[in-house]
């Protein structure tokens, strides 16, 4: 189990490695420079000041290396268009996106395996037929136009939450009271909605199809034949074993939720990651997108193997195949 | 509208439905194609999407007014749905029915092109690495990995908003450079357990080459999760390029794409909802749709869940 866990661990970094080497390459050799989407008239001998002052006169590879032992002393360089050091510009946002990420997550999952139980208990029958057409509507949904009908109906027309924003401006402009706490729920709501919807619908049918799977197996119909009562059989016996392809869910969910992050968070003008990442492409701070696909990619990697561990602590026969030195492939 | 336009409307959606009865009927004939309409959906998706590509191929009939013409940037500005503007106007006065059947080519072709690029190349790869094994899955596996790992979505924004003015193909392309990385897993893992049944075994021993066994043998056994993961990769691909296009980077603004309608909408949502209301509808139409599809294929294809 360790040994698996140690391979694993250094497999997970070295793909962490890999994803920041394309990223810089890519984002190095595309055309245009910096400093002309900083300033457009910028004068050329200010341009080639800052440019050797970054160092991107040198070749590529002097500065991967550069790059690479200033990642090593835990400095991700310094942002051109943000003038300050990326590492306070991350400090800043990813909190935003965690919360945000952080409520969607807990509605997908809450929502998504609700529902997904519940039709499969009413299989085929009215109540699934119906939740079965609203989740593949939802599930079929591009993120961003769910979030600006949302935007339309509940913060335009009805007014029940605010257009856009972390929180008021003008009443809470940083989060220091009760109120504020508040406040910044009440702004997390329709952002939060519109990922946790798209994403509950898509683990609702995941976790009816899991859920039907293990319905014909043996040992449910020995517990029914045994006379368990039927919200047992469904808690205990179908549900456990169902949860075991939920946790590979679960570890799809975090590309998932990155990707969305970006387009939501633009819309509802959220100041997280994903808005960072994308000002950060459009004005060419190597630095700073190096830095949030790196954080990106380490979030997806390190999901995917919480989801394998998981399935070992859930699942003893995976337990048994890893401590014999197999790979444990995910179904 | 014109009659014209009525008419060539009304013939499109006789025309869908009668294709998808036909296959429908066909289907019901052979044992194993009955299980496709198992679903009701599946009968609907198959017509949805065969109206919406008939509209894309049909497009210069069924749309009244040339998708990028202004029809009057003063009074016909944001005009609300009506008998002549069947789904009203947005705000630089074009028709946006007249886009979204002229954007049906963009967004249709750019969803089909671009899951057929990545599930020929998830395929290619997934087949090489199941069927040499060894250092060569040992490589493309661990580039899967990798290619699993990256943000997608930034690889793409930057990809084409770096190269400024990127043509049609390039976005395509693009897009199915980084999509192949599912399906070459799903591919890999079938070709590994079919390498060594029987029918393989002995085309190699009748030796036959490499190439022809892999194309000829193993691959059309693979077929089914081929198949499905290339009808939700159309969608998948669909939905990505209206999240390109809404970030303003996807299909370049006078050519009208769903997802750039959306975009050019979202500045007037409170006044003009409807300019991004039936690009949004007209996509997940789509993706509802191939699901739907997908669903029922899965059902026929893979005789292994046949229990449930």
């Amino acid at each position: 189990m360790i040994a698996w866990l140690v391979r694993r661990l250094v497999a997970s970094l070295a793909i962490i490695f890999a994803v920041v080497t394309f990223v810089f390459i890519l984002i190095h050799v595309a055309p245009g420079k910096p400093c002309a989407e900083i300033d457009i008239d910028a004068d050329p001998a200010v341009c080639a000041a800052l440019t050797k002052q970054f160092g991107l006169d040198k070749p590529l590879h002097v500065q991967y290396w550069r790059y690479l032992v200033e990642l090593a002393h835990g400095n991700f360089g310094y942002s051109f268009s943000l003038h300050r050091p990326v590492r306070d510009a991350l400090a800043e946002t990813i909190p935003f996106t965690l919360q945000l990420a952080g409520a969607a997550l807990v509605l997908d999952f809450l929502l998504g395996l609700g529902l997904g139980i519940y039709q499969a208990v009413r299989v085929n029958r009215l109540p699934d037929v119906i939740l079965g057409n609203a989740t593949l509507f939802l599930y079929s949904l591009p993120t961003f136009w769910l979030a600006l009908i949302l935007m339309l109906v509940f913060a335009e027309k009805l007014a029940w939450f605010p257009v856009s924003g972390p929180n008021d401006p003008i009443i809470c402009p940083i989060v220091d009271s009760l109120y504020c706490v508040a406040d910044r729920v009440w702004h997390l709501v329709l952002p939060a909605l519109t990922l946790g919807l798209v994403g509950a619908a898509g683990t609702a049918r995941f976790q009816r199809a899991a859920m039907l799977e293990v319905a014909n197996e043996d040992y449910v119909r020995t517990a029914r034949a045994k006379g368990v009562p039927e919200r047992r059989v469904v808690l205990c016996h179908q549900l456990r074993n169902a949860l075991l392809s939920f946790i590979t869910r679960f570890g799809l969910a975090f590309p998932f939720l990155l990707t969305g992050a970006v387009l939501i968070e633009r819309i509802f003008a959220w100041p997280g990651m994903g808005r960072l990442a994308f000002e950060g492409i459009l004005t060419r701070d190597y630095p700073l997108v190096t830095a949030t696909a790196l954080i990106a990619s380490t979030v997806v990697v390190f999901g995917n193997l919480l989801a394998d561990i998981l399935m070992g602590v859930a699942d003893p026969r995976l337990r048994v195949r890893a401590s014999a030195d197999v790979e444990i492939v995910p179904a | 509208m014109r009659l014209g336009n009525w008419l060539a409307l009304f013939v499109a959606v006789v025309l869908a439905a009668e294709i998808a009865r036909l296959v429908r009927q066909r289907a019901l004939r052979r044992e194993r194609w009955r299980r496709f309409f198992n679903h009701r959906t599946t009968s609907w998706g198959l017509g949805i999407l065969a109206f919406l590509i008939i509209i894309a191929i049909a497009a210069p009939l069924v749309a009244p007014y040339p998708p990028g013409d202004p029809l009057g940037i003063v009074d016909l500005k944001n005009h609300a749905p009506s008998w002549t503007f069947l789904l009203g106007t947005d705000v630089l006065s074009r028709d946006v029915w007249s886009r979204l059947a002229w954007g049906a080519r963009v967004s249709l072709g750019i969803g089909a092109l671009g899951a057929l690029v990545a599930v020929s190349l998830g395929t290619l790869v997934g087949a090489s690495a199941g069927y040499y094994r060894r250092w060569v899955d040992a490589l493309l596996m661990r580039g899967v990995d990798v290619g699993l790992a990256l943000p997608r979505i930034f690889i793409l924004l930057m990809a084409v908003a770096l190269w400024d003015g990127l043509p049609f193909a390039a976005l395509v392309l693009a897009i199915g450079l980084t999509s192949w990385f599912g399906t070459s897993r799903l591919v890999r893992a079938e070709v590994l357990s079919l390498r060594e049944r029987d029918f393989v075994v002995a085309a190699r021993a009748l030796g036959a080459e490499t190439g022809r066994i892999i194309f000829r043998h193993v691959l059309p056994n693979a077929a089914a999760p081929i198949i499905v993961s290339a009808a939700l990769g159309v969608g998948n691909v669909l939905l990505l390029e209206a999240s390109l296009s809404f970030l303003g980077i996807g299909v370049a603004p006078p050519n009208p794409s769903w997802g750039n309608m959306i975009a050019d909408g979202a500045s007037t949502i409170y006044t003009a909802p409807w300019t991004i209301l039936f690009p949004g509808l007209a996509i997940s139409l789509v993706v509802m749709s191939l699901n739907a599809v997908a669903d029922g294929l899965r059902d026929t294809l893979d005789p292994r869940e046949e229990a449930a």
